[in-house]
Order: C-alpha cells, then sequence, then structure tokens
C-alpha cells in the first residue's frame, strides 16, 4: 500500500487497545537479526489467498549491550574480561556469550574468583537455531551465585558441522547429567565427559529428537491414503 | 527354569560372570544355580526397578553388591520421557501451560508457575500482574507444597514399612486435592495459571473451605510428629541415612530440602522473591544433619511454614473480592470465560453475549487469542521458582512467534538425582531406599 492512499482509521483512536504492539525489543533498543519468518498462517503459493503469506518480517534478537552495563553486571564483566565475545542484557537479565575455547576457564573462574563465586549451575540447556549459520548449536548455561545473590547466563554456540564442547564436569560435576541430555536431545558433543551415553531416549535410539530438524513423522489414515501431516508441516500460525 | 534361555540377557550380552533372572520361579533351583555356579563370589550386580515399588516411580536402579553392602550404585532414568519440552514447541504459548503442569506432577502449579513468570518477563508484563492473580498464585503453590511435602513423607514412610504414615498423609492430601478441585476444577493436570494472570476467580465459598483446611491441617500436622518424631524404629532408618553435606550439594547442584538439611537457608521464595513472596510472613526451615531424617524434619516444618503464608495469602483474598485476576493488556489476556450453569460448567454466558451482542473488538480479540495466540518479543529468559524440591526453572526462548521457540526445564529432581550415587555407596541395600526417598524425586519431572 502506498502512502498517498493511505486510508483514515477512526477506529484506531476509538479503541486504542486496537493499535499493534510496539515492535523492537526495549533493553538497549538494538536488534541482532537472525533469521526471517515468512508468512502467517503457514500457507504458501496458491493456496493462499489472503495475501498474508508474502509477508516478511525479520526474527530479530536482542543485540549485544555497551559498556557500563550497571549495577553488578559491571563487576562479574570484569571479572571475566578478555574472555567474552559478547555481552548481551535484555529484561534485566544478563547473558554472556563465550566462545568454546574458553568455556572451561570462564566456568573456572566464575566458580573460583572471590568476587564472582558462582557456586551453583543449574544446568545446561540446548537450543537449536538452524538459521543462525555457522554457529546453530547454542548451549545456555544458567549459574547461580548464593554469596553474591546473582544470576548470570552463559552460552556458548558450535557449529552444527563440528558440534564439539568442552565438558564442565571437572568445575560443576552437576553438569554430568545436563549434558548427557543435552548430547541426548542436540547431539552437542562435551569433550571430557567420563561417559557421554543418552539419557533419556533409548540406547539405541537414532537422531537426537529436540533439534528442529528432527523429522516428526506424520500419521496414516486408513482412508484413500491420506495422512495427518507431521507437526511442523501442518498449517498453523507461525 | 534354567537361566540358560534367558529371555532377557543372553550369554553373549554380559561381559562377565552369569545373568540370574527373578521371574517367580521356585527359588530352590535358583539357590542351587548360584551355589553350583564354579567361582561365584559375593560380588554381585542387582538391577532394581523400573518396576518396583520402593524405587519412587518408574525409576531404575544398577546395584553393585559386595554381600549387603552397596559397593557402585547408577541411575537409569528416561522411562518416563514423553517429549513434553518439544510438543510445547508446536503449541501456542498459552497452551505450553498445559503441558508443563504434567511434569512433576506432584507439583503441577509450580511448573505452570517458573514457565508464565519467564513468558511474562518476556512479555515485559511482569509489573502488571495484578495482585489477586499474585496472590492466588502463592496460594495454590504454598496448597500444592503442602500436598507434595505430604507424599513425600507418606510414600517415603511406606518404603521403610510405616503404612500409618502412608494412609495419613495420603488422607490429608487428598483434601488438599479436593481444593484444587474446587478453585481450578481438576485435582491435578490443572493448567490454571496462565500467562498474564490465573485462569478464574476463587469460586464462591473457596475461602471458607481454605480457612477450614487449614484449621483441620493444624490439628492433623502433629499426629505425624507424634508418629515419626521420636520413633525409636523411624529414628533408627533414616538417621546417619544419605548424607551429603553442603559441600556435597553445591557441587551436584542440589536445591531444595536436601540443600537446606546441611543447615544452610537457602530458599528462593526468601533470597529472589518472585510473585509478591516477599510480603509475606514465613521462616526457611533448615536442618543441620545433613541426612533424611533432617530432610524429613524440614518438609514437616515447612508445612506449617505453608500454613502460616496460606492464612496469610486467604485474609488477603477476603479483601480483593471482584479485583482482576488476569491482566488487562487484552492482547494477551486469554479471554473465554468459564461458569457453573445448570448442566455444570461451560461457557459463560455473560461472556458469549458480551462477544456475541456487544462488542465487535471483544470478539476479535477472543477470535485470534484462540486460534493465533500472543506473540512474544524474541529473546531467552529463566526465572526459577523454589518448588518443593528445590529450584525449578524454565528457560523459555522466544524468536517472536506465537509459539515458544524452546521451552527446557530445569527440573529439581532431575538434578537431585544425581546425588544417589554418593548417597548410598558404602551403605546397606535398604538404606537406598531411604536415601532416594528423602531426595523425593518425581519421575515426570526427571524424564519430562
Amino acid at each position: 500500500m502506498t502512502d498517498e492512499k493511505k486510508p483514515d482509521q477512526p477506529a484506531v483512536e476509538q479503541s486504542p487497545e486496537n493499535l499493534p504492539a510496539p515492535t523492537g525489543p526495549t533493553g538497549s533498543g538494538q536488534v541482532e537479526t537472525v533469521g526471517v519468518r515468512t508468512g502467517m498462517f503457514g500457507v504458501q503459493g496458491t493456496g493462499d489467498t489472503s495475501g498474508y503469506g508474502g509477508l516478511v518480517s525479520p526474527v530479530a534478537f536482542p543485540a549485544a549491550a555497551q559498556r557500563p552495563f550497571g549495577g553488578w553486571f559491571d563487576v562479574v564483566a570484569d571479572g571475566l574480561d578478555g574472555l567474552i565475545e559478547k555481552v548481551v542484557i535484555h529484561r534485566g537479565e544478563i547473558t554472556f556469550h563465550v566462545h568454546r575455547d574458553n568455556l572451561t576457564a570462564v566456568a573456572k573462574k566464575l566458580r573460583d574468583d572471590p568476587a564472582l563465586r558462582f557456586e551453583l549451575l543449574s544446568g545446561v540447556s540446548g537450543v537449536h537455531y538452524p538459521d543462525d549459520h555457522g554457529r546453530e548449536l547454542h548451549a545456555v548455561y544458567h549459574l547461580l551465585s548464593m554469596t553474591w545473590n546473582r544470576r548470570v547466563r552463559v552460552e556458548v554456540s558450535v557449529p552444527d558441522a563440528d558440534p564439539h564442547l568442552p565438558s564442565l564436569i571437572a568445575t560443576y560435576p552437576t553438569a554430568d547429567w545436563h549434558e548427557r541430555e543435552t548430547w541426548d536431545f542436540f547431539g552437542i558433543i562435551f569433550d571430557g565427559h567420563p561417559a557421554l551415553t543418552r539419557i533419556q531416549m533409548p540406547d539405541d535410539w537414532p537422531g537426537h529428537p529436540q533439534r528442529k530438524d528432527y523429522p516428526l513423522g506424520g500419521i496414516p489414515v486408513e482412508y484413500k491414503g491420506a495422512t495427518i501431516p507431521p507437526p511442523d508441516q501442518r498449517r498453523s500460525y507461525n | 527354569m534354567t537361566t540358560e534361555q534367558d529371555l532377557y540377557a543372553g550369554a553373549s550380552d554380559t561381559t562377565e560372570g552369569r545373568v540370574f533372572t527373578v521371574t517367580g520361579q521356585d527359588w530352590d533351583s535358583l539357590v542351587e544355580s548360584i551355589g553350583s555356579d564354579a567361582g561365584a563370589d559375593e560380588r554381585i550386580v542387582v538391577n532394581m526397578g523400573p518396576q518396583h515399588p520402593s524405587t519412587h516411580g518408574v525409576l531404575r536402579l544398577i546395584l553393585e553388591l559386595e554381600g549387603e553392602t552397596v559397593t557402585e550404585a547408577r541411575c537409569g532414568i528416561g522411562y518416563l520421557h514423553t517429549g513434553i519440552e518439544k510438543n510445547m514447541e508446536f503449541r501456542s504459548w498459552v497452551q505450553g501451560v498445559t503441558f508443563c503442569t504434567r511434569m512433576d506432577y506432584l507439583a503441577p502449579f509450580h511448573n505452570e508457575l517458573t514457565y508464565c513468570l519467564g513468558v511474562e518477563r518476556l512479555l515485559d508484563i511482569e509489573d502488571q500482574i495484578p495482585e489477586k492473580a499474585n496472590v492466588m498464585r502463592v496460594l495454590l503453590s504454598e496448597l500444592n507444597r503442602i500436598s507434595s511435602h505430604l507424599v513425600a513423607i507418606a510414600t517415603g514412610g511406606m518404603e521403610i514399612g510405616a503404612l500409618t504414615v502412608m494412609t495419613i498423609g495420603f488422607r490429608e492430601r487428598e483434601l488438599v486435592l479436593d481444593l484444587f478441585e474446587l478453585i481450578t476444577g481438576l485435582r491435578m493436570n490443572h493448567a490454571f495459571f496462565r500467562p498474564g494472570g490465573v485462569a478464574q476467580d476463587l469460586p464462591p465459598g473457596a475461602l471458607d473451605e481454605i480457612r477450614d483446611f487449614v484449621a483441620l491441617m493444624k490439628k492433623r500436622l502433629p499426629e505425624y510428629a507424634d508418629l515419626c518424631n521420636a520413633n525409636p524404629i523411624f529414628k533408627a532408618r533414616l538417621e546417619n541415612v544419605g548424607h551429603l553435606d553442603l559441600a556435597g550439594c553445591l557441587a551436584l547442584g542440589i536445591t531444595g530440602p536436601v540443600l537446606r538439611s546441611t543447615g544452610y537457608a537457602w530458599d528462593l521464595r526468601k533470597t529472589q522473591p518472585y510473585s509478591g513472596y516477599d510480603e509475606y510472613d514465613f521462616d526457611v526451615q533448615t536442618w543441620d544433619t545433613c541426612d533424611s531424617y533432617g530432610r524429613f524434619r524440614i518438609r514437616l516444618n515447612e508445612m506449617w511454614e505453608s500454613l502460616k503464608i496460606i492464612e496469610q495469602a486467604a485474609e488477603r483474598l477476603a479483601g480483593l473480592e471482584g479485583a482482576p485476576v488476569m491482566v488487562a493488556d487484552k492482547k494477551i489476556a486469554w479471554p473465554s470465560q468459564l461458569a457453573i450453569g445448570s448442566d455444570g460448567m461451560g461457557n459463560s454466558l455473560d461472556h458469549i453475549r458480551h462477544i456475541m451482542g456487544e462488542s465487535m473488538e471483544a470478539l476479535i480479540h477472543h477470535f485470534k487469542l484462540v486460534t493465533e495466540g500472543f506473540r512474544v518479543p524474541p529473546g531467552q529468559a529463566y526465572v526459577p521458582v523454589e518448588s518443593p524440591r528445590g529450584e525449578l526453572g524454565a528457560h523459555v526462548v522466544s524468536d517472536g512467534g506465537t509459539k515458544p521457540f524452546r521451552a527446557h526445564f530445569r527440573d529439581p529432581s532431575f538434578t537431585n538425582l544425581q546425588a544417589t550415587s554418593v548417597m548410598s555407596e558404602g551403605g546397606m541395600v535398604a538404606d537406598v531406599i531411604v536415601a532416594i526417598a528423602s531426595i523425593d524425586p518425581v519421575m515426570g519431572g526427571v524424564d519430562r
């Protein structure tokens, strides 16, 4: 729609709750695009009579924050100086993005430095970003300092082609099962783990089910060869 | 039946020794065949579970025994894995509650709460949650803590043969479940907390029922203390069993009553308050023995503290009659309302009249939210809560869509179960059961 043909929209004044929500993050005001979202109803091509199928919108995550971060965030960042790739602050939570070569050093520092003292590793959570080329697989560590009552998040990303990460068991023994779970579901290989075996799926299971590219399989229906499509191929809002 | 034709493990499946399968055959022949095994020693590996009444759910324990002493203990889990986290990626943000409530099935409200808090942080509506919704969340969470601790104590008692503890534990739990049924409509799997608030207002008469329950519990809780606290058999079974000190807890990531049994008063309700927990008067319960007995006493004392919180929450709710329980933002608030009619619970006729006859916008919001759902700004959040078993947190990741991009639950049962080896190795077989019961793992949460 061109600008000169913009219609009047009295409805907006009458009911301001219908205004579209403001876009963009509220944190640093910066965004980082990692992919695009197309369409709206999951319908493409001739099946789409609405025109919304042509929508293209970027998937924008909060971008790196700049110093000063404020409060104790700077204290932790100082302690990890030189080991961090970037820092993201979003909704009051701080995320340190770390290169995998520095991961063990960062963990050791976080645990042992008296100014940091992150005694508790809450766990490892894998996330698969298929559109984040060259760094598809992310391992997200949540750490808690009981001494200082602080929480930080450490995020490491590895390419799908070389999914190797150092194991943190030497520093945080609790990582044992969490790393096995992340291997099981995402196929991230934790080097140095004493027994990196499947933990939730059966031992002989093929593939890593939480990955976005894991085939989900539909259900054949006994009616003229029809099938119920797998959930990722069903028509749905996206 | 001889073990030569074993269905479960052929001779080629074992690296050493023979496999003896106990499947209801004549014990004499089994003992004979063990005795005839030349070179047999005392060292045996026992596979306990996953179907065993004492392993607290479908938990498989692989125990290496030297006589009656456990030399190595390992857990096999995954028997209850249902792929809830994966399923959540294909449902809307609101529907996610329906899935995650089924994870730790003894603490459904805590699962819902940590998920909702995470989604609310991403939506940036944490400050807009109505007071009444927060109070109701606290009230239900604490009722849930009581029902969960009752099961922990009841099944823990049952596993060591204290059957009366089991029967009275489930008797009181039933009262809590009746309250859940009254307030949410369901005894478990409530899906009652929603991003933005709670699904419904309190039904009429609920506060009276809650007050009656608190009064009754104050009479009933001392029974547990009378039965167990100084019971010599109970103490002999629990004291100094499942020992784990503070350094061990932190290394293994153990939280909850096990951590507090080392004397360290770490409770997220106090240290990192959420949902307005800082407005309630209660104490964090600790014990200093690092053993199963201490964990039992902590659970017992925490139920008293929960009663205190419930009383305060009920008091506040009495002054909040008619207040909203859902965020005011119509782009997020779940529009559908239920009401009890002459034929049971169904759509609220007032709501139907509103959307069909009075407000076009309300109809559009209803339609859009129910079919499409709301979009959550891209980012990630982790807002843990203190579940009855420790730190329960949902790592929620959004890519700006109407469905979670990833929802990972850091379940305390999963993490705490790692302590099985260190708690039970070197002890007797019977102590393994006590140690695991003191961790109180819920396999629905472990396997998800």
